[in-house]
């Protein structure tokens, strides 16, 4: 290869260094007991494009990092739910689900609408606002110890049909920016939904035929296995116009059985560290000066879909039996924006659709997995308070 | 047994949970990765739970032995039935017992009391229907069925008093 020795040397030793920032960020966030996403985000953003101090990553570099860590992310969110668990939450959570997409995209349509993007930008913030951080609610409500509440099977299965959304929205997505002419976008269209369909129906009917193809009895070849398709199929997706980050999260989805089991508890110890590395290069490719005139747009948007989601969340515990307090937490756990957005964002910003998209993107996630977590602790006492302003208001009624 | 209620936890497991006696509702999470939380309910607000202990296997298998254990033991000492005349007993043996150390043909307790001896528990053991030369040892319960008069006097002549 044609690199010079020493600037394989130099990156090394600055990106070891950034790593270990990251390390000393995710114990801060530790101590201050916050999602650690949004510092990534900050350090990607002071050390990239236009910040502080940017260490010389050449742009190939950058480029690659973050497509690689884009992969192995959505591979391991693909991962994350059993073939059970996606037909179960399917079959009980389309009315909830259904109420989440309409109140959580639309706000992020209109945002699109009004700030005069075409067709493409609507349809990419749309889904920035629909979809919820299934890692940063699902930290939370561990951290928080309300796993066991009556409210989250809601929530979670909330999460999955967000999840499953993914799976139709991303393939569509992603060849509708690869563009053309709409007889060719409607060609692609059409192959990536046979693409999905085959993908659901080796998930959910037979699950046994990838697994017993990738089943090995060594953990080794297990993880080599997967990792190898989740690359071959990654590039014939790329290839196709499908994005390859999205190939791999069908991959994630497609696995089931022990081998999703095993892989999942094979590689989910790394998974948080391909979400740093994904929001750290994300971070670098934003200038702070974007992210700054993006603020009172990513502001907005950020309340009106944080109240958006609160609404979706407490509505669909109503509907599952729980009292107020729960309801309340229900909504707020659902706030927290992440992973998803980003790589949605990061499909435009790769298809050159809207140059803001990334920074608003970036700002908005930035709050909200910041803020989602924060408001959520509060849960009970918001539901405390609004209970009584709702008494003080209509005292007759008690 | 109680109603147990079974949920399902998409990305984390499963959640069981039901109602004690006393009116408390616990819940148990099973974890993919085997770890279980044992949680307990608020009363204030039923939809919110405390989890009381985080549990490894192992601290699984500890538990469940004590809690099923004395459970066993309770149930033992009730099911002491009598069926017209004939009753059934666990009985100890203790060490400062006659019969420590002797076979069941050298204690003759059938001849001497009329009870039988159906089996003996040992520590990781259970012998059903013991040979004559099957030896009674310190800390062994014996399972025997007999008059209660015949169940006391055993009882008396095996705890050494």
């Amino acid at each position: 290869m044609g690199h010079d020795p020493i600037e394989v040397e130099r990156v090394l030793v600055e990106l070891g260094a950034v790593v270990i920032g990251l390390a000393v960020l995710a114990r801060l966030a530790d101590r201050i007991a916050l999602s650690p996403i949004p510092l990534y985000l900050l350090a990607g953003l002071l050390f990239g494009t236009g910040g502080i101090a940017a260490p010389d990553f050449s742009e190939e570099f950058i480029e690659l990092g973050a497509e690689i860590g884009v992969i192995l992310l959505l591979l391991t969110l693909g991962l994350e739910y059993t073939a059970d668990e996606l037909r179960t939450s399917l079959r009980g959570g389309v009315p909830g689900g259904l109420a989440d997409l309409a109140a959580n995209a639309t706000p992020g349509a209109l945002a699109a609408v009004l700030l005069g993007w075409d067709a493409k930008g609507v349809l990419l913030l749309a889904g920035v606002t629909y979809i919820s951080s299934s890692g940063i609610v699902s930290k939370l409500l561990r951290d928080l110890g309300r796993l066991g509440n009556r409210e989250t099977p809601t929530v979670l299965s909330l999460l999955v049909v967000e999840d499953l959304a993914m799976a139709v929205y991303l393939p569509i997505t992603s060849v509708v920016l690869a563009g053309g002419g709409a007889d060719r976008a409607l060609r692609s269209v059409l192959g990536a939904l046979a693409l999905l369909a085959v993908v659901l129906y080796l998930a959910l009917r037979r699950g046994q035929v990838l697994s017993r193809l990738l089943a090995a009895r060594s953990n080794e070849a297990l993880l080599l296995g997967v990792m190898g398709v989740t690359l071959l199929v990654a590039g014939i997706a790329q290839r196709m116009n499908v994005s390859a980050a999205v190939g791999a999260f069908l991959v994630g989805i497609a696995l089931s059985g022990t081998v999703q089991q095993r892989a999942s508890s094979l590689i989910e110890p790394l998974r948080d560290l391909f979400a740093a590395l994904f929001f750290l290069f994300f971070g670098l490719q934003i200038d702070p000066g974007d992210l700054l005139s993006s603020l009172p747009a990513a502001v907005v948007l950020a309340v009106v879909t944080a109240v958006t989601k609160v609404l979706v969340g407490s509505w669909a515990a109503g509907r599952a039996g729980v009292g107020p307090r729960g309801r309340m937490r229900a909504g707020t756990a659902l706030i927290a924006r992440g992973e998803f957005s980003i790589v949605i964002a990061g499909l435009g910003t790769a298809a050159g659709v809207e140059p803001e998209i990334g920074s608003l993107a970036a700002a908005y996630v930035l709050l909200l997995a910041a803020g989602g977590p924060v408001v959520a602790r509060s849960a009970d006492g918001l539901a405390d308070l609004w209970a009584r302003r709702r008494r003080g208001g209509r005292p007759a009624r008690r | 047994m109680g109603d147990v209620q079974e949920t399902d936890l998409p990305g984390i497991g499963k959640r069981f949970d039901f109602e004690t006696s006393s009116g408390a509702r616990v819940g148990v999470i099973v974890h993919r990765t085997g770890r279980r939380d044992l949680l307990l309910y608020s009363r204030d607000d039923p939809d919110s739970c405390q989890t009381v202990l985080a549990l490894s296997d192992a601290d699984v298998l500890t538990l469940v032995e004590i809690l099923g254990g004395s459970r066993i033991t309770a149930h033992l000492t009730a099911v002491q039935q009598e069926i017209e005349g004939l009753a059934i007993d666990w009985i100890d043996v203790d060490d400062s017992s006659r019969w420590a150390g002797k076979t069941l043909a050298e204690a003759a307790v059938h001849t001497r009391t009329g009870v039988s001896i159906v089996a003996i528990m040992r520590a990781d053991e259970t012998v059903p229907a013991p040979a004559a030369d099957t030896e009674l040892l310190p800390g062994d319960r014996v399972v025997a069925v007999g008059t209660p008069q015949g169940l006391s006097q055993l009882a008396q002549e095996l705890s050494g008093t």
